[in-house]
């Protein structure tokens, strides 16, 4: 469910002047809100299953100028936009979608880029149907919100198809070092926030190539890495210089930073070691997390062995457990790499999967099997040690558990064998604990994650910040990009107020 | 991007890679290790740090040729540059005062251990250096860490050295000896590590092995280097790479170890048809 948030007062004033301006009430009037209700949602095009599910390239097409003018006119302009509130970044989204009406692109983009750093990026992978679509006003009324996040996706790639990637004023130079450790989501959103306040950022990453889970996790086929790259280069536009290759706590600890002159720190360093299901056999051969899966796939680029060096296994027989967004790709993966079978084995029932409904629907298209309300309880190794087979017990929902969803109680008697040669576990991941591990005064959670205030995101040492999957345990880009936004705002205010000293 | 200052063959297989890394070379310490990439293609390989030295900036690494990445390596030549090189990862190795210490190492091992025993010699411990090597020709590095041990010892099969027989059974005789060793620490091939740990366990000697299973990220994110240890789950990056020898689930490393035998090959083919045409 979107998290409603209240929209800060300044947000709310900016809302009301956008929405009282002459050619907004015009443009209001020329569709009356009745027959703009009649209009049906724009399909997203999409290549065929039999098509996309056999290579690495985008499933989704994107909007043509046509039909992102149609499912523009779907908006009403309300005068208490619903979808605002379901926006972790506060977009002005009635403005940008209502630019794309009147065929200004430009203009459109450079709303959402007051506020998102990363919007091509985000129109693909965020989950707006439990955000801003869940919560638009239309969506009340007709079942279906305007697709935000289609038309946020069709701006900003025309931005970069035009090749002129609008940089916004740049305040004067600070003299200021900030230091954003971690180069994905929360890092590069905090980057690029800092660096329009005038400061110099340093990103430290400590893979070879940035993007956090943005390259390593999420797939080609969801989110192209030259979209992932002109984004990282629009930061470098904004004069952020990016140090990959660089381990902060190992290559320098934030101790040693700190004496190199850095005064302000962000700590983004996601999510770390992998969960797993402590069941009899989880180790055999064959048996993946999902981070190692997707990172041999993604980030080394498996899919092109041997002409890359690092190989991954070509399971015939793939079982994927979980049913998040990270099982999705995970499972949406193995098919791509010639998989028979492909099955999500997620031991509560479809509703309760935490995915973006929009993957399910792909992932359904392309053949994948669902195994619901199944868990498996241990793996069978054959006689080279490899897993060729594995236990599965069948689930009934039960009462709700503290997470208010209904809570999965095995069926005794239910155990039967599937005969699987690969597994992925994609059960999610703790923090990576290579921060709290070097940095001793730095308070942290029962499960490693790092603790912050969370009106600040200000951490327990003065000057150090931190936001996404490291103090969330493993969420979403567009909640890591929320709490960076919170973050920036506070560093630039602690950086101000020390100048003064 | 990182310049090679120097890649030399010390015998056969077996190659010293330099590499200037200031940041790194600052932050080293005995047992831990640094990620390599050859090119854009490779792999992430992990290299145990063999010596560093600071004002230079270089870290030293030594590695055996065993898939494309490391023969890749093994072409590069000082002046030359690899794209990834990253460090220093893990834990360092518990460095105090034991008392005799006995560093076991073969192969690659064998410069892996002398920044320990360095290390420990410093601390005041009395250090038995033990090598093993199939033929003496074979022996790598015999000044530098005879330079650090009190006593020095070789395992080579043609034994032209102190001794014909494998590690673990030199190892027995030495403890039967009645020498008393308060600390092994055994870096090298899977197997020898492994037939360390099995050697002093009877004896209830404290013995630390450097675990190699397979990485990718080697920053705590993948998972893929995963160890049993006690009956549970440690992830060898992050937790380690030095464990208790005693208690490591060896079976399971062996069999994790060889997951991409069959992959490995086919890339040396691929590699080599491209690169070498007859």
């Amino acid at each position: 469910m979107a998290e409603k948030k209240k929209i800060p007062s300044e947000l709310k004033e900016m809302l009301r002047v956008g929405f009282n301006k002459e050619w907004r009430k015009e443009l209001r009037k020329s569709i009356p809100a009745k027959e703009r209700m009649k209009i049906s949602s724009q399909k997203m095009p999409e290549r065929g299953p039999e098509e996309r599910n056999k290579d690495f390239n985008e499933v989704n097409i994107g909007l043509d100028a046509k039909l992102a003018k149609k499912e523009a006119q779907r908006c009403l302009d309300c005068a208490n936009p619903g979808c605002v509130m379901g926006c972790p970044v506060g977009i002005d989204i009635p403005t940008f979608i209502k630019l794309i009406e009147i065929g200004d692109y430009v203009q459109s983009v450079r709303k959402i880029r007051e506020t998102n750093s990363l919007p091509a990026i985000c129109g693909r992978v965020c989950p707006q149907e439990v955000q801003c679509e869940e919560t638009c006003n239309i969506k009340k009324a007709k079942g279906e919100g305007v697709k935000i996040g289609n038309l946020e996706r069709f701006v900003s790639d025309y931005e970069s198809l035009k090749g002129d990637v609008y940089i916004p004023p740049i305040q004067p130079a600070t003299g200021k070092k900030v230091a954003v450790i971690g180069a994905g989501p929360a890092g590069l959103t905090v980057a690029g926030e800092m660096a329009r306040n005038g400061h110099k950022v340093t990103i430290f990453e400590a893979l070879h190539i940035s993007g956090g889970v943005l390259v390593y996790g999420i797939p080609e086929f969801r989110l192209p890495k030259s979209i992932l790259r002109s984004e990282v280069g629009y930061l470098e536009k904004l004069g952020v210089e990016l140090r990959e290759n660089f381990v902060v706590g190992l290559t320098a600890t934030i101790e040693d930073l700190k004496n190199d002159g850095y005064e302000a720190f962000f700590i983004g360093t996601g999510a770390g070691l992998p969960n797993f299901m402590r069941i009899p056999g989880e180790n055999l051969v064959g048996i993946y997390s999902a981070n190692e899966y997707l990172t041999r796939v993604n980030l080394m680029k498996a899919y092109e062995f041997p002409d890359y060096d690092t190989p991954v296994f070509l399971g015939k027989r793939v079982a994927v457990m979980g049913g998040g967004n990270v099982a999705m790709d995970s499972v949406r993966t193995a098919k791509r790499l010639g998989a028979e079978l492909a099955a999500i084995i997620y031991r509560r029932s479809r509703v309760e999967m935490p995915a973006r409904v929009e993957e399910v629907h792909h992932g359904e298209e392309e053949g994948i099997e669902f195994h619901f309300l199944t868990t498996p309880i241990r793996y069978i190794a054959d006689e080279k040690g490899r897993v060729k087979a594995m236990e599965c017990l069948r689930m009934k929902l039960g009462e709700p558990d503290s997470s208010g969803r209904r809570r999965p109680v095995p069926i005794e008697g239910s155990e039967f064998i599937m005969e699987v040669n690969m597994v992925v576990v994609a059960i999610g991941q703790s923090p990576n604990p290579l921060i709290a591990q070097t940095t001793p005064q730095l308070n942290v959670g029962k499960w490693g994650n790092v603790e912050v205030d969370w009106d600040t995101m200000a951490t327990s040492i003065e000057g150090v910040y931190a936001g996404g999957d490291i103090i969330r345990g493993g969420a979403t880009v567009i909640l890591a990009m929320g709490d960076a936004r919170i973050a920036a705002a506070e560093m630039h205010k602690f950086l101000n107020t020390r100048k003064k000293k | 991007m990182a310049k090679i200052l120097r890649r030399e063959r010390l015998v056969p297989n077996i190659h010293l890679i330099e590499v200037h890394a200031p940041d790194i070379a600052q932050k080293s310490k005995p047992g831990q290790f640094v990620i390599i990439m050859p090119d854009e293609k490779g792999e992430r390989i992990p290299l145990t740090i063999a010596d560093w030295d600071k004002e230079k900036g270089s870290v030293t690494s030594i590695f055996m040729v065993v898939g494309t990445s490391t023969h890749k390596l093994s072409l590069f030549e000082a002046g030359s540059e690899v794209p990834v090189f990253v460090g220093p990862l893990g834990k360092p190795s518990e460095i105090k005062k034991y008392g005799t210490v006995l560093l076991a190492g073969g192969c690659f091992g064998i410069a892996a251990i002398y920044p320990v025993a360095r290390a420990l010699k410093e601390e005041g411990n009395k250090i038995i250096t033990l090598l093993d090597v199939k033929a003496n020709y074979l022996l790598y590095w015999e000044e530098k860490l005879r330079a650090v041990s009190d006593q020095f010892l070789v395992s080579a099969r043609d034994s032209y050295y102190s001794c014909k027989d494998y590690i673990p059974k030199t190892l027995q005789n030495i403890i039967k000896k009645g020498s008393k060793i308060h600390k092994v620490i055994s870096i090298g091939c899977t197997y020898l590590m492994y037939t360390c740990s099995e050697a002093t366990k009877p004896h209830g000697i404290e013995t630390s092995v450097s675990l190699n299973p397979i990485m990718v990220d080697g920053t705590g994110m993948c998972g893929a280097c995963r160890v049993t240890v006690d009956g549970r789950t440690k992830f060898a990056c992050v937790d380690g790479p030095d464990f208790n020898g005693h208690l490591v689930d060896w079976e399971e490393l062996f069999s994790r170890r060889k997951s991409y035998f069959d992959d490995e090959i086919q890339s040396l083919c691929h590699w080599e048809k491209n690169n070498f045409p007859r």
